[in-house]
């Protein structure tokens, strides 16, 4: 099928995800703020987190043994710029307090100032960045 | 709240729902197809928009949802909502989405992706997934000396 029809379809099962955690337990389908937590030894209601966790990892499984083809890494971008790139969402997501699922879907949606700034910002440093390296390494 | 109130039968399932379609919804949209959403983030000639469409999507959708759910006096199965309500720009909010943009850019994955994709048997993923979970430590153990 078209791209841009699976992405509107794609998009649309997020909001339908984010919106059954609003709807039943009143929270933010914000991964990294859900994920970051399971790390930290004061937070006392990890059942629900972990719930959602497996959820996630669950649907990678299901989506690996029924549309394998989803899953494509790029070779354009060796190993070691992917450590470095997962260290960077890793502490950055925890500092800024959210990722393109809190911020981007759930915090714009409520039209919250911090979400659409952050939102604004990861967007433009993503194009930014990407744009040069495409540049430099092609 | 007590703690057998959030991790009741109902809580448990509805959160695990919600991961699941979640990632299913990450699969379909793109999001695990970094050369897609290398595509996206590249502006050049080959610049792909297909992917604004991910969060155009689900933004439409949650909308209307939240504008009926923000009138009901609780959640289903909980006794209040849990929605951030902080409105103030500080340095961490700026500088923490200033590295997740780099991260995202060097690398095509963001979070959820990430954990969606680690059994695909890539080695950059897990490579990348290990990371982020290394730099989320690494932020959570500076926050609390500060």
């Amino acid at each position: 099928m078209n791209q841009f029809v699976m992405a509107l379809i794609g998009g649309g099962l997020i909001g339908v995800a984010a919106s059954i955690l609003l709807m039943t337990q009143g929270r933010i389908a914000g991964i990294s703020g859900i994920a970051g937590a399971l790390m930290k030894s004061e937070v006392t209601d990890k059942g629900w987190r972990w719930a959602f966790f497996i959820g996630l990892l669950c649907g990678g499984a299901l989506l690996l043994i029924v549309s394998p083809e989803v899953f494509v890494i790029s070779k354009e971008r060796p190993i070691w710029m992917m450590a470095i790139a997962g260290l960077l969402v890793g502490f950055g997501t925890q500092m800024g307090n959210g990722c393109t699922s809190g911020h981007g879907v759930c915090g714009i949606t409520r039209l919250s100032p911090r979400s659409l700034v952050a939102t604004g910002v990861f967007m433009v440093f993503g194009m930014l960045i990407s744009t040069v390296l495409t540049g430099v390494l092609s | 709240m007590s703690e057998s109130h959030t991790s009741t039968v109902p809580v448990i399932l509805s959160a695990f729902i919600t991961g699941l379609i979640f990632a299913i919804g990450l699969g379909i949209s793109g999001m695990t197809d970094t050369t897609k959403v290398l595509g996206f983030l590249t502006l050049n000639s080959d610049w792909n928009p297909a992917l604004m469409l991910v969060m155009g999507g689900a933004i439409v959708v949650h909308a209307v949802v939240y504008q009926i759910v923000k009138r009901r006096p609780s959640p289903m199965f909980t006794d209040g909502f849990h929605i951030p309500t902080r409105t103030d720009i500080d340095r961490p909010l700026l500088v923490g989405a200033t590295l997740f943009g780099l991260g995202w850019g060097i690398g095509g994955i963001c979070p959820g992706p990430g954990v969606v994709s680690i059994f695909s048997g890539s080695t950059e993923v897990l490579v990348f997934v290990v990371m982020m979970a290394v730099g989320a430590f690494g932020w959570q153990q500076i926050q609390r000396k500060l």
